[in-house]
């Protein structure tokens, strides 16, 4: 239920009562059946009049003075061009038409969000996570020392030579594949694919539960690098051979 | 009795209290002060806390080039993001500034490169921890980078209208793994220039351009003096130059896009 406004029910009040109050006969004589307005009738009627007697010069005030304009676009318009002859009952000039409920008409498109703000609740969480981030890096590079192997040697190959470890799943591909396929199209064809998800994934969702297929093919497709990462780590010695990690041992066959 | 209460000595700890007031009054009615901090600045006016505050401390300030005053409530749960594209940005950061102390002492020439790699153990200050850490926040960027892309992804925050900004987010990551492996050359010792000799054969096998690229990169035939110099200044000036501009259109597309996605 909308509720109409105290006034506007004050209002309406107060104009039943006058009626009731104003004496029968008065002026509900004729156009008492019509639900068009006493004022407005008389409006019009007086407009009408105006018309019909200053039909001859109707041109010259709405024309200004320029060329005899013809009577007939402006005399069509004379009704709704006169100035308001008569007022409303209470001497308003205008009333109360209807009263539109709200979203009836509106349509409200933005849907409110439920927001904090930045400061405190987003910046105090990023700053947390930088401080922990920088005491991880500072801890750990003070008991562990990167690696520096001796001076560079074209003519001494070290067996295994291994690329850095987020490429060592593109060098166990090149153990199965031909180089052209292992080192080049396949990472080409990963790289476009990825960047045309959002315009071939045309599922507007974003749930998990709507999303199983393409949750798994990510998945499956992560999990085939992350292997083969882990392959070419821990698992690749002397020769790029085959060889567990507790045999070798991982000096020599893993490097950060 | 009353008299001798006011007339009462200040004690040494009024005296500096009052003298420090009246010291910050002048400082943040001076003219230079409130040239640095714009109008409603919580440095002009000082912080109490109050939702007009907090609006400002983010308005007023070079924050706001980076995030709006508020944000989704469920965007600032950890769990949602892990934060992952923020600590990447950090551990950007952190790079640049210990990049920066290592340019100091470091010649990327094949006579003096490795000598002046080794001497940050032995002769500079905090040298061997600057390395230490630069290389390992080498190796968390690249790890941090790769979570958040695949975060982004199972969150579908790939969809429209974010399209544009997963496709830069994919440019972000190969500038990354471009960055990192530029910077393994550099200590010009065995496990670099040999890793660096793999990852550069497998770009041979490209049709076409494959082995003009890698004679660009490498200056040659093979990885040699000009190879250093050159992925030397792909290190700490071209890629890092790429990778801020990209970065900045990644980060304005995140507001533009209407925030972080989301909630499930």
């Amino acid at each position: 239920m909308t509720e109409i406004p105290e006034h506007l029910l004050k209002r309406s009040k107060s104009a039943k009562a006058k009626k009731a109050a104003a004496p029968a006969g008065e002026a509900a004589s004729t156009e008492d059946t019509s639900k068009i307005p006493r004022a407005l009738l008389e409006r019009s009627r007086a407009a009408k009049a105006k018309a019909g007697g200053g039909d001859s010069g109707g041109g010259a005030p709405s024309g200004g003075g320029a060329a005899p304009v013809p009577a007939g676009p402006s005399g069509g318009g004379v009704a709704t061009l006169a100035p308001p002859v008569a007022l409303g009952p209470d001497g308003h000039t205008q009333r109360l038409l209807t009263v539109v409920k709200s979203g009836s008409i509106q349509d409200i498109k933005s849907k409110p969000v439920d927001k904090v703000h930045t400061w405190p609740h987003l910046l105090a969480a990023e700053f947390t996570a930088a401080l922990f981030i920088l005491a991880f890096t500072l801890i750990f590079s003070i008991f562990i020392n990167a690696p520096l192997l001796t001076l560079a040697d074209a003519n001494n190959t070290p067996n295994p030579a291994k690329a850095p470890w987020y490429f060592l799943g593109l060098q166990e591909l090149l153990t199965m594949f031909d180089p052209m396929i292992a080192g080049v199209t396949l990472p080409g064809v990963v790289l476009v694919v990825l960047g045309m998800a959002p315009f071939v994934d045309k599922n507007p969702s974003n749930k998990p539960e709507d999303r199983k297929f393409m949750i798994s093919l990510m998945t499956v497709h992560l999990m085939f690098w992350a292997v083969l990462t882990l392959i070419g780590s821990f698992f690749r010695g002397p020769g790029f051979n085959f060889t567990y990690p507790w045999d070798t041992g991982l000096t020599g066959i893993f490097h950060l | 009795m009353a008299n001798t209460i006011q007339k009462r000595k200040p004690t040494i700890t009024e005296k500096i209290g009052e003298s420090t007031g009246s010291m910050v009054q002048k400082t943040q009615e001076s003219q230079i002060w409130n040239s640095i901090f714009r109008p409603g600045s919580i440095f002009r006016k000082g912080y109490t806390d109050s939702p007009r505050n907090r609006s400002y401390v983010i308005m007023n300030s070079v924050l706001y080039h980076l995030h709006p005053v508020k944000v989704k409530r469920h965007a600032v749960k950890v769990s949602y993001t892990l934060c992952l594209g923020g600590l990447s940005f950090f551990l950007f950061i952190l790079l640049t500034v210990t990049g920066i102390f290592l340019m100091f002492f470091y010649r990327p020439t094949a006579a003096a490169a490795w000598s002046d790699i080794a001497a940050l153990k032995t002769s500079v200050t905090f040298g061997l921890l600057v390395r230490n850490m630069h290389r390992w926040a080498a190796h968390l960027m690249v790890l941090s980078v790769f979570l958040h892309m695949a975060r982004v992804f199972y969150h579908g925050a790939y969809k429209a209208p974010r399209e544009f900004n997963w496709i830069i987010g994919i440019v972000l990551l190969t500038l990354t793994l471009l960055l990192s492996f530029t910077g393994y050359l550099l200590p010009w010792d065995q496990l670099s220039y040999w890793a660096v000799t793999v990852g550069t054969n497998m770009m041979g096998f490209s049709p076409v351009f494959g082995d003009s690229v890698r004679f660009v990169l490498l200056g040659g035939k093979q990885i040699g003096a000009e190879t250093l110099l050159r992925w030397y200044v792909l290190h700490v000036l071209m890629l890092p130059f790429v990778i801020v501009i990209f970065m900045a259109i990644h980060f304005w597309r995140v507001r533009k896009d209407g925030g972080i996605s989301g909630p499930l």
